[in-house]
């Protein structure tokens, strides 16, 4: 049984952050990744980041990666497990299982931060489980991370940013996007995303659905279809396109199984990607010493994600009793920087999904 | 679909048109986004504290030196100069492979739509840019405010 | 295919290897993921579902989904879009659910 402080699970974005600030508090991390290199999301992320400075804006994601694992590297009280994953959580002893390369490891942290991100969410339609249905971050993965060109010619299903941003990235490496998908009446992600594949000449349909995938054994193309004021098809408007891939692009879940596992209270929480656990405002979940940050905690862009971690490595380390002086004005400018981006119109949804969020009758464990 | 009825909100005047280059901010959403603002040496941005306010630039004080251009994350910054007897659009490329210089392209518009012919002016790519080149285009002085990308 | 120049990335890639898929060498460069490389040989079909024996290709590439499953030196389930290639590795698509060599020979 190994004795750990204070150990992350996950290193995107949330999880180096969250694993920088308690390090740099004075606490001893350990950072677990299944991945064989830390970054997370980031390292397929070519575009510049949006938000302050604070949250790298205007540097690619690609190089926030590379400077927070750079710092994480410098600290001494900081051990990096790669490649490796969290199994379990056994909430009796306050337990982790792991996998480490064949090998299995029992770990009990005296905290623990859960980042482990999102999972891309799937569309139902006839033929949909073909090869050459992928997900965006699939595409993205085999394109920005092993330089494979995913296709000739893709489809894109969702315009939100993930949609729009995968889109321009794949036409940066050469491959058509024959049209973007929505079937929301306007674009959700950001519009400049949207004017950035536009003048490209990318076709964005808003109301407009797959019907069905085509082909025998990959994808050779798809039939689309038109929704109504109520999403339901309109009759005869289907069109077929041709194309090699279909890209979902259909939001994000939390990845939340382990906090399930070790009993935090919970909620279903559409706005935030689906079940998430309610918090206290150093993202404290209801079980004390578990603490919870990024798309673990709700879906939400990367800039937050970050603040997000910080926000958690700093609680778990102070209740450990590092503190400093500056402890008090660095929480308050961290909440300030998540309110911040979370102000304006692109964090309304955000916004009301963490307004749902409190204890019920169904979750009756009171978060302090 | 996109909000252009708010382009007549980040065109300048005729006359600050025709006195030289100038930023064409078609930043139309609120996004938690400032490097624009606090990237700009001319402090040609108003300096605001929500980060998801719409950036306000004094045409006035925008020199048009093309910084905030590269450093948008949104690619949603053009300089426009429309001083001489043909008009200049300076816009960001990141594509391959980058257009010679003297070249002819195809100025599109912000649908991707053909616009005019245009001269490739020059090509900005320095290490500071990050990987953003900005393309100089030679179009018609009428088409400054339509040619937004281009096409071989 | 792999892309050679990229706007804004430059690709690392490790030493030129071969591995096997299906019995055909195919060449792929260390750093890759199985199914990266089999991607970039235009290998999209990998499995086939238990079932219905319809064609499986990867989903999120990001070891969660495990629709990339296949016979790899001849162990079963093996997430293809996380494992990494080797040289020399067999790599075969995997007909049915699989089965894991049975503890103590099933004795």
């Amino acid at each position: 049984m190994e004795q750990r402080e204070i150990v992350v699970i996950g290193g995107g974005p949330a999880g180096l952050s969250a694993a920088l600030q308690a390090a740099h508090s004075g606490a001893r991390v350990t950072i677990i990744e299944g991945e064989k290199r830390l970054g997370g999301q980031l390292i397929k992320q070519t575009h510049m980041f949006f938000g302050s400075h604070k949250q790298h804006a205007g540097t690619r994601g690609i190089d926030i990666a590379t400077l927070l694992e750079n710092e994480l590297r410098a600290l001494p009280n900081v051990e990096i497990i790669l490649g490796a994953t969290v199994l379990g959580y056994y909430y009796e002893d306050g337990a982790l299982t792991i996998e480490d390369h064949e090998a299995f490891r029992l770990m009990i942290p005296k905290r623990l931060i859960v980042a482990s991100g999102a999972s891309e969410k799937f569309l139902a339609f006839p033929n949909n489980d073909l090869p050459g249905v992928y997900g965006a971050g699939a595409v993205q993965t085999l394109m920005n991370v092993y330089g494979v060109k995913p296709a000739q010619r893709v489809l894109m299903i969702g315009a939100g940013n993930i949609g729009l941003i995968v889109s321009y990235q794949l036409l940066q490496a050469g491959v058509e996007v024959a049209a973007v998908l929505e079937a929301a009446p306007q674009i959700s992600g950001y519009l400049v995303h949207a004017s950035k594949i536009l003048r490209l000449g990318v076709p964005i349909l808003t109301r407009h659905s797959i019907k069905e995938a085509l082909g025998k054994h990959t994808v050779e193309g798809a039939i689309i279809h038109r929704l109504d004021d109520r999403w339901q098809p309109v009759p005869h408007s289907e069109q077929q396109i041709t194309c090699d891939t279909i890209c979902l692009a259909v939001g994000l879940s939390p990845l939340c199984d382990l906090l399930w596992q070790a009993g935090c209270a919970m909620q279903y929480i559409a706005e935030l990607g689906g079940y998430v656990a309610l918090r206290d405002e150093g993202m404290q979940t209801s079980v004390p010493g578990i603490y919870v940050a990024g798309d673990a905690a709700g879906v939400e862009e990367a800039s937050a994600a970050m603040v997000e971690g910080s926000l958690a490595g700093l609680s778990a380390a102070l209740s450990l009793g590092y503190n400093s002086p500056a402890d008090e004005e660095l929480t308050a400018e961290l909440r300030q920087q998540l309110d911040d981006l979370r102000a304006g119109p692109g964090g309304a949804k955000i916004r009301s999904g963490l307004e749902k969020l409190h204890p019920t009758a169904d979750n009756p464990k009171e978060v302090t | 679909m996109l909000p252009t009825a708010s382009l007549a909100a980040v065109t300048p005047h005729q006359e600050r048109l025709a006195r030289g280059a100038v930023a064409i901010v078609e930043c139309f959403q609120e996004i938690p986004c400032n490097p624009c603002a606090t990237n700009c040496p001319s402090q040609a941005f108003a300096l605001v504290s929500d980060i998801n306010a719409l950036p306000v630039l004094d045409w006035d004080k925008c020199i048009g030196c093309g910084i905030c251009v590269a450093c948008c994350p949104g690619l949603a910054i053009f300089i426009v100069d429309g001083s001489g007897e043909q008009g200049v659009v300076r816009l960001p490329y990141e594509f391959l492979p980058l257009p010679e210089v003297g070249a002819t392209v195809l100025g599109v518009g912000r649908d991707g739509a053909a616009v005019c012919g245009a001269t490739v002016l020059r090509v900005q790519n320095s290490p500071a840019q990050d990987r953003t080149p900005i393309i100089w285009l030679q179009v018609p002085p009428e088409h400054i405010m339509s040619v937004r990308h281009f096409k071989f | 295919m792999r892309l050679s120049n990229h706007p804004i990335l430059t690709f690392r890639r490790g030493e030129k290897i071969s591995f096997f898929f299906n019995g055909q060498p195919l060449e792929a460069y260390l750093g890759e993921t199985i199914a990266a490389s089999l991607h970039a040989a235009g290998i999209y079909h990998l499995s086939d579902s238990a079932e219905k024996h319809r064609a499986r290709g990867f989903f999120c590439a990001i070891g969660q989904c495990s629709s990339c499953m296949m016979l790899v030196n001849g162990r079963p389930n093996v997430k293809t879009c996380t494992t990494l290639v080797k040289p020399g590795m067999v790599v075969e698509s995997q007909q049915g659910k699989g089965q894991l060599p049975l503890w103590n020979n099933g004795k």
